[in-house]
This record gives C-alpha cells, structure tokens and sequence, in this order.
C-alpha cells in the first residue's frame, strides 16, 4: 500500500509543488539573504585572506626587510625575493614577485612575516583577462598595500587580541 | 690508556685530553661558543658546563668543560638537571645584549647562537632593560662587522693571532664594556674570510656576500679549488645559475678547515666578461658566430698547416680531462710543440715525478724542523700551505730560511741570500741556513716558481736537489724535497706529459717562432698569464671562459667552462688527484671544454677514442694510472731533479705581484678589485715607482 502511495506522489510531483510552495510562500514573508553584488556586498572577517599586499611604516619607509621566510614558508613557492644592501646599507629587497596563479591563498606568508610586511588584504575582486597581469611584482604589491593600508591596518589591530 | 665515565657510557682517552674532547667522543653533545678545535682554550663563554665526580663526590659547581683535563676515573654528567638549568642561565646571559635582529642577518639559519638557544636556552628572557649597542670597526673589503651581535666569544682574536698570525683584533675593556676592536684597518692576512667562518653569531659577515642569499635557499656542491695549486676543497653554494658563495670543506691533509681569501671572494669574477659563444676574427675584428663557423675555421687552418707549425698552449686552471683530449688531439696530427708551463718554468726536464712534486705533502709538514724556502713566498702562491708552516713554527720546534726577495711570512724567516749564489753556499755548507740544515732530523727544501720560472731554472732546481741529497732531506718513507706551484692544473699537465715532444718547442721557442713565423697556428687552452701579444702573427685559437689576454689575440673564441661548471679532475702540488664537481652550467653556449675537443676531432675527421667522461677518464687513468686514485698521492721514487748547469747571478724574482690577481676569474672579480686597492696599495706604489 505505501510502495503504490509513494509512487503516486511521483508521479503527481507532488514534492516538487511543495518545494515550489515553501519558495512562493518564502518570497512574500522570507528574510532577504543574497545581496545586490557588486553594489552590495556582505560581511568579511577580519582574518580573511584575499590579495596580497606589501606595507609601509607610516614614515613612508617599506616594512619588508628581505629575511626571506614568507618566501621558504610558501607551500607553492610563489614568492620569489632577491635582496642586496640598499644605499644606505640597510637589507631590502630588488626583487619581491608572487605568483599569484601558483599561490593557493594559506596565508603563511603573513604568519612567517616578523615585521607585518606582506599580508593578505581584504581585496578579492582582482581577476584579471591575461595570466601576465596576475604576476605580482614588488611596485604592485607596494601600491596594493597603499591603497588598503587603512582597512589592512584596522583588521590587524582588530585580530590583534587574539595572537 | 685513562677512562671516563661520561653519561654512564665508559670510554678510553689519550692524557690530556678535555672534558668536552672525552664526552664527544663518548657521544654526548656539549653546547659551546667559544671553544674550537683548532684554536687555543678560551674557556669564556661558559656555554660548556658539565657535572663532573670523581672518588670525592660530586663537585659543588658546574665546570667549564672545555677547560678541564680530564682525569682517569672521572665521571662526567652532561644531561642532569643542573646542568640544564646552568645552560640556560648562561643562554639568557649571552641573549641580554644579543639583538633579536635574526631575519636581517646574515647568520640566520646557520647560527651557532639560533641554533642552541633553540636547543638548549628558556623560552624567553626575563631582561627588560635597554640592550647595550656597540659601534661597527671596519676590519676590511671581506668582512662585516655589526659588532652588536657580538657574544665576545673571541674566536676572531685567537683566530687571527694563532693561524692568521695578525693581531689586528683583540678585545678591549671589561664586562658590560667589553668589546672586539680593531685598529681600524683592514686585517692584514690572505685568511681573513675564515673569521666569518668561526663567527659562531654573525657579528663578523661577509661584506660581498651580504644580504645575497639565505642558507635554505643554495645548491650545494663539493669541488675542489683551482685558485691556486693546493687544491683546498670546496663546498659551492649556487643558487639558480649563479655561484654565490664558496666556503671549505674539511680536509685534514689539505686545508684543515680553511680556505684563502682568492679562493673565497673571487668567484664574482665568474659572473663578469664571460665568453658565451664562438667568435671568429674577420677583417681584423671579433664577431659572433655559430659553433659550426667556428670550427670550420679551425678545421680550416688546422688541415693547411704542417705539423710541426702548430703549437698548443695548456693554462692554469685547466682540468686533466681536457689537457688530455687536447694532447691526445695533437698527438693524433704529430704535434709535437706542447707545454703546460706558461710561467716557462723549467719542471720536466731530468729526474722524474719526485722533480715537480711537493714531496712531503702539506700534513708531512708538521714532521719539519727546518724550512729553506727558495724563490718563493708561499704567504701569497698558497696561504694554506704558509698557515701549516706556522702551525709548525708555533711549536718552537721549526726554523725558516728564506733565499729570495724578503718577505713577512707571517714568521719568524731569516732571509740568508736573494739568488742563485746563496744555493751553492748552503750547498757548501756556508750561511747559517746550513748550519741548521746540517743538524735537522727533518729537513725540508721549498723551491717556488720564482726560482725554477727563469734560463738557469733547470740549474736551480737541480743544486736544490743536491742540497737535499746532501744534507738527507730523502729518507725512507720521508721526502723533503718540494716544489710549490701556483698553478692548479700544473702538476695534472706535468704527469701526462703536457710537453714538448722530440723535437719539439716549448713555451719560449713557442713565443719565438710566433713572431718569426716558424709556429703558424697556436691553441690556447685556457692559456692567459703570459704576454699574448706576442703571438699576433700567429693564428691564435682560445678556448677558454674568460675574455681575457688570451681572447683578446684570438682569431677563433670557443667558449668553454671555469672550474665550477666542470666535472673534472685537478692534481694539487702534493700530486694528489681530487675531483671537481659541476656547481652551475657554464653561460650561453659555452660547453665543458673536453667536450668542445671532443666535437673539434669529430670536426677534424680524426674523431677522439671516447664519447663520455668516464671513457675519457678510463684512456686517461691507462695512459697515467695514478689519476684513477681520487684523493691519493702516488709517491714517486727520487731522482735528481733539473739540469746541472751553469746559473745567473740574477736574484730570485717573485712569481706573484699581486694576490688577489692572478687568473682570468680574480682580474673580472670587483671585490678582488676592492681588496687589491686596500691591501696591494703599498705594493703597487712602488711598482709603479719601479716602472717610472
């Protein structure tokens, strides 16, 4: 008796006019969840990792001293650094390329950073037409972290408590 | 034979033996800064305290190991609770002042310090003041200083005034004050890149090394030297194509575990003015060209000229692979005007193997107790073999005559004559050095390239020969008879017979017939340390990897391979067979060289009898067995050396001029540059004043 039911309700669709039901009612009475991208957008976390930036002190002067450990930490050897003593002897970087096709978004790179130099910013929206332009170089980066600075700063102060 | 306790496992010890020496070889770990094999007890960085009891109890205090003979009986306790404690006090001592500056130095990642705070150190530190700092002294074109990180282990100081035989550094003042100094100039020692080496933190770096790489990143390679003919091994740090670094190897009979300056620093000549490709010389111009260009205009010259018009010239740097697939080429057309000796030193002729060897080798001599040193100052033509001859004379048990143009040796030499004419006095038994050769159990005579690199150079080494026969410097199972090269792949050449043949010219006649037209067509292998212009009427073939003096006269450039992009073997002026190891390939289109003499035979229509290295290897090792005996000396029986002759009264000139330039590599390399302008000032004034 139950097998001739079930096959009924098969054949009537009628889980699907349910389905269509709970939709129909959903509309006129549901709480809104999907927002108008891209004029709206939701809620990140503050620990979320999106584009890499390189920062700057407030002075102006790049943070990243070129000890090379976000380089070993990258599990898909992304980051390529060559450094040399600056004019004034100081040991930065002549070179500071990521990958950005190679790289699988982990995050080490920030974790292996002592001084907060490089950091996944909150940006996600860099997809790009070629693969040429998805090859970061150290003034893209730099500009990156430029132009996020405030957003990349506050999400650091904000995470700072739990570190 | 004593024995100790250590940990619960018993072990045998020689008398006089350290605490830390016993508990090595007993296997334990002993965590320390300042003591170092090689160097005298310091017993200040106290980072090497260990429990020790004998049969009065366990000692009250924790003892500095490294300073404490061991006694028969004693037993030593590495792993108890107090000394861990103890460990870690003197780590968060040593940490006070050290600066948490590890990602921007350059020791990170192999540092002493890192590495045993990680190990053996707290977790943190309990120190909240200010860290003291210390200002930089500049100890020269090689070394770094960031005297901040300094532990005041003072490593450098003993380093310097023990093997360098400098006391350029030392420490001043007393605890918190205490610091290392110089007197702000460079230090004076062809060693010096060895302090960046024992440095256990990284307050001493290397200057042109600095910031370039991190030590995870590099390929690293064991070769052997070609700097100079001592053949010191090498460990080659590359990274991608580039050699960034070479730093020794240890080798107990050769260079211990040090390495000179040339040898370290001048690898960023390799970088510079390499030659990439072929070039063929049109209308009086050098021009690119194809490999098949280029051979056809050797192949070319070579079919259109007799036999006895060509001549082929083998350098200093060579490998014996290739020095023999060019003598095996030149033997197939009947060449018969060879010559491995650029310096026209007159090695080869008389005696035997004995004749161009350094027979006692370099360990055999701490057996020494007289030195006569003949035309040859080995401060410059091999630091390394001049580190051992102090490492003798701080015994008190060695003298060291010197005949030849004075020099610091950084001993105690006592300069008896300049030239010839001093031999045949200490032959007859004048001048003090005779009276000392008359009562040495063991004698050793060095003759230097200056000496036998004249005319009467054949004369030379023969009375030096009868001096060792005459004041028994050939004993049983003891040779002091020795000859010191400059050249790394010299003594290769002279074993294969890299010489002229039966009627045959060599290096001199060479140069002659060039400017007369009697030679044609000279092959130079590498070849660039002699006046090349000399060989303008000639067609000049250079292979090589450098444009250097010898690409400059060249009518066809093949581009070939410098010793850190060969698989190949050197023979060291001992006559110790070592090989070299392919670090980095060679730029551009440049090959390894016997593979250019290789497709040149095939070129030739007289294709060479083997394919691959190994075959290469196994026709060489049939036609001179003992190159099959890597890191083995073959004795050779003695025989009189030389020619006996007549001799100039001309004194003994030096063979170097300048250190830090001596081969294609160091005169490309900037920091040799560096080093010549700080430590050859002196030298190049005057002979430049000489000039004028």
């Amino acid at each position: 008796m139950s097998a001739l039911l079930s096959s009924l309700r098969s054949l009537l669709l009628l889980e699907l006019v349910r389905g269509m039901g709970l939709t129909l009612w959903s509309m006129f009475t549901g709480r809104r969840v999907t927002v108008n991208y891209p004029y709206e957008k939701g809620v990140l976390s503050p620990r979320f990792r999106g584009e890499h930036a390189l920062r700057r002190y407030p002075t102006g002067e790049e943070r990243c001293i070129a000890c090379k450990l976000c380089e070993a930490i990258c599990p898909a050897q992304a980051i390529t650094i060559e450094a040399e003593p600056r004019e004034d002897g100081s040991r930065r970087t002549t070179r500071y390329d990521i990958d950005m096709t190679k790289c699988i978004y982990c995050g080490y790179c920030q974790e292996a950073c002592p001084v907060d130099a490089v950091v996944q910013g909150p940006n996600y929206e860099f997809s790009t037409e070629t693969r040429a332009e998805l090859y970061y170089d150290k003034d893209k980066l730099l500009d990156n972290g430029d132009r996020w600075e405030h957003l990349i700063a506050a999400n650091i102060a904000q995470d700072a408590a739990y570190r | 034979m004593p024995k100790a306790i250590v940990d619960g496992v018993e072990v045998e010890f020689e008398h006089g033996m350290s605490v830390l020496q016993v508990a090595e070889l007993a296997g334990a770990e002993i965590p320390r800064f300042c003591y170092h094999d090689r160097l005298s007890v310091a017993g200040n960085c106290r980072m090497c305290l260990v429990e020790v009891e004998d049969q009065r109890g366990r000692a009250p205090k924790p003892a500095a190991s490294c300073a404490l003979p061991c006694s028969d009986g004693l037993m030593v306790h590495t792993r108890t609770d107090k000394v861990k404690k103890a460990r870690e006090g003197v780590m968060e001592f040593l940490l006070l002042n050290h600066p948490l500056d590890c990602p921007i130095c350059d020791q990170g990642g192999e540092c002493d310090l890192q590495d045993q705070a990680q190990a053996f150190g707290r977790d943190g530190s309990r120190f909240a003041e200010n860290k003291r700092a210390v200002e930089e002294k500049y100890m020269g074109p090689l070394i770094k200083t960031i005297m901040t990180r300094c532990i005041q282990c003072t490593r450098c100081v003993r380093f310097a005034t023990e093997v360098a035989g400098t006391e350029d550094i030392g420490l001043l003042n007393r605890g918190e004050h205490a610091e290392i100094s110089t007197i702000e100039q460079a230090v004076q020692s062809e060693m010096s890149g060895n302090l960046v080496d024992i440095c256990p933190v990284g307050a001493l770096t290397s200057k042109p090394y600095a910031f370039t790489a991190r030590p995870w990143e590099l390929r690293k390679t064991s070769s052997v030297d070609a700097m100079d003919a001592v053949g010191a091994n090498i460990r080659i740090d590359a990274r991608g194509r580039s050699v960034l670094r070479v730093l020794p190897r240890l080798h107990e009979d050769v260079n211990e575990e040090w390495l000179a300056d040339k040898s370290r620093h001048a690898i960023d000549g390799l970088s510079r003015q390499r030659l990439d490709r072929p070039y063929v010389r049109e209308n009086g111009k050098l021009r690119p060209a194809s490999w098949d260009e280029a051979f056809k205009a050797v192949v070319d010259r070579f079919n259109a000229t007799a036999a006895d018009k060509i001549a082929a010239i083998a350098g200093d740097q060579c490998d014996a692979e290739s020095m023999f697939a060019l003598k095996t080429l030149m033997d197939a057309k009947g060449v018969k005007s060879m010559d491995c000796r650029q310096d026209g030193a007159a090695l080869g002729e008389g005696g035997n193997r004995s004749g161009w060897l350094f027979n006692t080798t370099i360990a055999g001599l701490e057996e020494a107790d007289v030195v006569v040193l003949v035309g040859s100052n080995p401060r410059w033509e091999a630091p390394l073999i001049n580190a051992r001859i102090r490492k003798r004379f701080l015994t008190g048990e060695l003298q060291v005559f010197g005949v030849g143009a004075p020099h610091d040796l950084s001993y105690e030499t006592t300069w008896v004559g300049a030239g010839p004419q001093t031999l045949h006095d200490i032959l007859d038994g004048r001048t003090p050095a005779a009276d000392a050769l008359r009562t040495a159990k063991k004698p050793v005579i060095i003759v230097g390239q200056g000496a036998v690199a004249r005319e009467d150079g054949a004369a030379v080494l023969n009375i030096a020969g009868q001096i060792a026969e005459k004041y028994n410097a050939i004993q049983d199972g003891f040779n002091g008879f020795n000859v010191l090269h400059t050249a790394a792949a010299r003594v290769a050449g002279l074993d294969m017979g890299f010489l002229p043949g039966e009627g045959g010219k060599g290096m001199g006649e060479i140069i002659a017939g060039a400017q007369s037209g009697d030679i044609e067509m000279v092959y130079l292998l590498g070849a660039d340390e002699f006046d090349t212009e000399t060989l303008r009427n000639a067609f000049v073939v250079y292979q090589g990897h450098h444009g250097d003096a010898g690409a400059s006269v060249a009518d066809v450039i093949l581009p070939g391979s410098a010793y850190t992009e060969k698989n190949g073997l050197f023979v060291n002026t001992e006559g110790r067979v070592q090989a070299s190891r392919l670090a980095t390939f060679a730029p551009g289109d440049a090959r390894e060289d016997w593979t250019i003499l290789r497709a040149l035979s095939g070129a030739l229509g007289k294709p060479l009898p083997f394919d691959d290295l190994g075959a290469l290897r196994q026709a060489m090792v049939a036609a001179v067995p003992h190159m099959g005996g890597v890191d083995q000396i073959e004795a050779a029986e003695w025989a009189l050396p030389g020619v006996a002759g007549d001799m100039q009264d001309a004194a003994f000139e030096p063979i170097i001029n300048n250190y830090y330039m001596t081969c294609p590599i160091s005169r490309t390399s900037k920091t040799m540059a560096e080093c010549t302008e700080v430590y050859m000032a002196g030298s190049l004034d005057q002979a430049r004043e000489a000039a004028e």
